[in-house]
């Protein structure tokens, strides 16, 4: 199987986030591979240890995202592929799913992207529906297991998890698919694949040398600022008639949609 | 001269720290009320490859170099140092004494299982009678025939009885003038007739650890087992703790970090007087100390690190490393527990626990008072290094990576 | 094409989802601000009785397709059913979830148009639609545009827009017709969702602290004597309530340090420091004083409401909602109140 994950170097959820003059700051915590592509690896390398075939991790991004590749590699992950975004200035989802499908069709014979379900950065969760639509492919998010794949009956069944309940769908490959945390457990690095991976020296694509069509960005975005600090501010509920009180509370809850 | 770790480095630092965080952090305070070792611990240990980190590939190891190994060991002590005490004795001491004392043939036949983890191995070294004064140790190793019989006792051996191979010093003749002299080291099989192991509880620290007593009662040993020759076994010991102690020296470097991080976090939460408690110049001068001190400890430890790495007899750098960073690590924990206030004084905080272990390190693999005698030595002349008959070998990438 | 507010009638086992009516209400509003009509589009297999309510409750102009090809939801298909409908259109709304977020990203590949997924907030200035998002797992606030290609497709996180308020209608409903569309796809079936979740992944957990234990008002059967029989005793009383309320609003149930050392309830139920940090959106706390390491647990959960004896709790200043009682008298009243408006 020719399984491809499409990772992101994402700040570590465990920085602190500060938004300076319209600008976001995380210090000087490292950068990290998107804790949700870790689950896609993850994935990507069981399904390689039941049915054979190679893993390769894609991102786009800045010589730095080369770490997060680095960090797929070390999970044991066979190959890597950057594609440079220096060109992509402003870019949208509408954009990087461009080049994330016309790199993909420049890998050719790919059975199966995977995806975390978003970015801890951008939390848009949309990436991995726009690549499938742009190439034709299944398109399969929020799956919570795997439960069947066949490579040659190019046939793949999962659960995916919905917000009311699991859903079980079957689908042809080619597909693109996210993954939640309940599909597995990610494993620790290897001391191999860290040797492995600090030598990799990972190939370089420009988006120029992908054949795609102009993309221009279907949005912009003003400057960031921090999220405001909600006062809270503890309203009492007199207290005289308990069974009123319960009541008022429950009304309040769904008056601010709580409930 | 680059200060920067490599990328290599960086993966292995993040890579122990999460195994850490997740196997152990969430269960380490419950695990160290009960003064016991999770059972697990060794297991998973093994499976990532921790214990055989440095050694080299075709003994059974990971393969990695001896920074390394100082970055495991940091990483590991900064959740507990009960896990970086596994290190301390099954690969510092009982891995890379077999890889800088043994033969071809005991490295090929006795690493492999012990750095795979398969087997787990410890040192023991000291005795009821003989701490700092390692030379007056007593237990006795009387050849018979192709054998050694092995009578004495061994305390305050980590993973006592927890190992099934202990590199061991014991005194094979007792006819030397000098102390130090007639001593000679054997790897034993722990489940050998005649051993018997127990646990120490009621230890102030390193309770999710195992620290115990090995006795032997007519411990017959094959004389194949004796690293190295007959009354070498000082020099051995010696070089044996120049290793453990070098994983101390890392440990106690996270304990810093550990003591450094949850003050940080603390003072930023705690209010007193209208404002956090970070905004007090006093808290703010004990978390300035741990900073550099964490930052000394480490320069101090990646160097003798990287003196093994070349080859590069690392005595006096181990010394200074190990003195500097428990004394720092006592100091952070401390002031940790003083940052902390009445909630560092129980257990709802680690803090208190950070003090706990801390202080063992400053008694244990040579006492810092010896590191003081050891290092005074160094500058006043009078101690010098000669060269030993097996050095530990120097770092090399295709030696340690080749399959055969 | 007319310019207008497109906005998506979002549904599951034949009933609307409440989400729709708040992206109706958001729709509405924006469409009062462009000065541009508001319409709906409902997509499905009998589809009438969902347009019908629709047309009769929100009085706007509904288009209709059905076809069997649209029985189940599958995004790739009701994308291309949707494009032909929302090409030229101003803005397209969806309530946010996971069906539908994968629907707007196929759609706006289709039109080759902007998608603002999971947005808060909505404003017009000069005439320009201003989205705002949360980013930065809620960190750092987003303020997205359209780069002027029409429509610009958003969808709408749940319980932040007021739903839309009734009107007089009804407004027309326009049956579409839908070509059928080969998917990929195909739904084999689905299981409900079963309550009690567990804490960390918890939507509502109800939480109990020493208070507890301490219910006067109950009498220990004379058999037990000793005072941490008792103790345990008037324990088990108190979180059998506690999951009795639980079990009525489908919540998970945590406990503070307290009570787990005293052995009164298992440590995975434990929040707070050394137990679980969790994020519900509703975190009811009984009993509980809220020391910091508790505290330190709970701190993003979206709502908090305290139940405690003392006016001067800690747990107060972090509660959006508070009761000075004794939670004992309280509970049973809430668990009765809980059952009526579910």
């Amino acid at each position: 199987m020719n399984i491809v994950v499409c990772v992101k170097q994402t700040v570590d959820t465990a920085a602190t986030i500060s938004v300076e003059q319209g600008t976001v700051s995380w210090g000087d915590t490292p950068l990290v591979l998107n804790p949700w592509d870790e689950f896609a690896v993850e994935e990507g390398l069981r399904l390689r240890e039941a049915h054979g075939g190679k893993v390769t991790a894609l991102t786009v991004g800045p010589e730095s995202a080369t770490e997060a590749l680095r960090s797929a590699l070390a999970m044991g992950a066979d190959a890597a592929v950057r594609v440079d975004d220096s060109s992509l200035e402003g870019a949208d989802s509408l954009v990087v799913s461009a080049v994330l499908a016309a790199a993909l069709e420049k890998m050719g014979d790919v059975d199966l992207a995977l995806f975390g379900r978003e970015a801890v950065d951008s939390n848009s969760g949309v990436l991995q529906a726009q690549v499938a639509r742009r190439l034709g492919w299944a398109s399969l998010p929020l799956v919570a297991a795997i439960t069947a794949i066949d490579g040659d009956g190019r046939a793949i069944e999962v659960e995916r998890m919905l917000g009311e309940g699991r859903q079980r769908v079957k689908a042809t490959l080619p597909a693109a698919l996210s993954v939640v945390k309940e599909i597995n457990e990610p494993r620790y690095a290897s001391f191999m694949g860290i040797r492995k991976a600090s030598r990799v020296d990972v190939p370089v694509w420009t988006s120029a040398e992908l054949s795609m069509d102009q993309v221009d960005p279907g949005v912009s975005w003003l400057a960031p600022e921090a999220a405001a600090d909600v006062e809270v501010a503890c309203e009492f509920i007199d207290v005289d008639d308990v069974g009123e009180a319960a009541h008022a509370l429950v009304q309040r809850l769904r008056e601010e949609k709580v409930l | 001269m680059d200060f920067k770790l490599s990328s290599e480095h960086e993966m292995v630092r993040k890579m122990v720290a999460d195994f850490a965080a997740k196997e152990v952090a969430p269960t380490i305070a419950e695990w160290d009320r009960k003064q016991e070792m999770a059972p697990d611990i060794l297991p998973k240990m093994a499976e990532q490859g921790l214990l055989g980190i440095c050694v080299p590939v075709k003994y059974g190891g990971q393969g990695m170099d001896y920074i390394s190994l100082g970055i495991a060991s940091e990483e590991l002590e900064y959740v507990d140092t009960s896990l970086r005490v596994v290190l301390s004795v099954h690969t510092g001491l009982c891995c890379l004494t077999l890889l800088q004392w043994g033969t071809d043939e005991q490295k090929k036949e006795f690493l492999p299982p012990i750095a795979s983890g398969e087997l787990i191995g410890g040192g023991a070294f000291s005795e009821p009678n003989a701490g700092s004064d390692f030379a007056a140790i007593r237990m006795t190793a009387r050849r018979d025939g192709d054998d050694f019989i092995l009578n004495g006792e061994k305390m305050w051996i980590s993973l006592s009885t927890k190992a099934d191979m202990a590199i061991v010093t014991t005194r094979s003749q007792l006819d030397k003038e000098k102390e130090h002299e007639g001593l000679t080291t054997f790897l034993v099989d722990l489940h050998s007739k005649g051993v018997t192991t127990g646990d120490i509880h009621g230890k102030l620290g390193v309770r999710a650890g195992s620290t115990g007593w090995i006795a032997m009662q007519d411990v017959r040993v094959p004389a194949r087992n004796m690293i190295g020759e007959e009354g070498e076994g000082f020099k051995i010991t010696m070089s044996a703790f120049d290793n453990g102690r070098y994983t101390v020296a890392a440990g106690a470097t996270g304990l810093v970090h550990a003591s450094l991080d949850a003050s940080v976090a603390y003072a930023k939460e705690r209010e007193t007087f209208g404002r956090p408690i970070m905004a007090h110049q006093l808290v703010q001068a004990k978390i300035a100390k741990m900073h550099l001190d964490y930052e000394i400890a480490r320069l101090l430890y990646l160097k003798a690190g990287w003196m093994k790495n070349e080859g590069l007899r690392n005595t006096l750098e181990t010394s200074r490393a190990k003195q500097f960073a428990t004394y720092a690590s006592y100091e952070a924990a401390t002031e940790a527990v003083q940052i902390h206030g009445g909630y560092g004084f129980s257990d709802e905080y680690p803090v208190e626990r950070f003090l706990r272990n801390s202080k063992g390190a400053v008694i244990y693999e040579g006492s810092n008072e010896i590191q003081t005698l050891i290092q005074a030595g160094y500058a006043l002349g009078s101690r010098r290094d000669k060269p030993l008959r097996c050095e530990l070998p120097a770092y090399d990438e295709e030696t340690w990576l080749a399959e055969a | 094409m007319m310019m207008k507010v497109l906005v998506y009638i979002d549904h599951h086992a034949g009933a609307i989802t409440p989400a729709t009516w708040e992206a109706l209400g958001a729709g509405r509003k924006l469409s009062q601000d462009l000065q541009i009509p508001m319409e709906a589009l409902v997509l499905g297999n009998n589809t009438a009785s969902l347009a019908s309510a629709v047309a009769e409750k929100s009085g706007v102009h509904v288009h209709a397709a059905e076809d069997a090809s649209l029985e189940h939801f599958r995004a790739d298909v009701y994308a291309s059913a949707a494009a032909p409908l929302a090409e030229g259109t101003e803005v397209v709304l969806l309530p946010d979830n996971g069906r539908t977020r994968e629907f707007a990203a196929m759609l706006a590949v289709d039109l080759n148009v902007g998608l603002i997924p999971d947005v808060v907030a909505l404003d017009v200035r000069d005439g320009n639609l201003q989205a705002a998002r949360a980013i930065y797992s809620g960190k750092v606030r987003s303020t997205v545009l359209g780069t002027g290609r029409k429509p610009i497709i958003l969808t709408l996180r749940s319980r932040v827009f007021a739903p839309d308020a009734e009107q007089t209608g009804p407004g027309e409903i326009e049956s579409v017709a839908v070509a059928s569309v080969p998917s990929g796809v195909e739904v084999l079936g689905f299981e409900e969702s079963r309550g009690g979740a567990n804490l960390a992944d918890a939507a509502v957990i109800v939480a109990g602290g020493r208070g507890v234990v301490n219910n006067p008002a109950l009498d220990p059967p004379p058999s037990i004597t000793d005072q941490d029989a008792i103790d345990a005793w008037r324990a088990e009383q108190g979180f059998a309530e506690l999951q009795t309320l639980a079990d009525a609003i489908g919540a998970a149930l945590g406990a503070t340090r307290a009570v787990v050392d005293a052995g009164f309830i298992p440590y995975a139920h434990q929040i707070g420091q050394t137990g679980k940090v969790v994020s519900p959106d509703l975190y009811i706390a009984f009993g509980i004083s809220g020391a910091i390491q508790h505290l330190a647990g709970i701190r993003s959960a979206r709502t908090v409401v305290a139940v405690n004896k003392d006016p001067d709790a800690p747990i107060f200043r972090s509660a959006r909602f508070g009761l000075v009682t004794d939670m004992h008298e309280v509970i049973p009243a809430l668990t009765k109140a809980f059952l009526e408006a579910s």
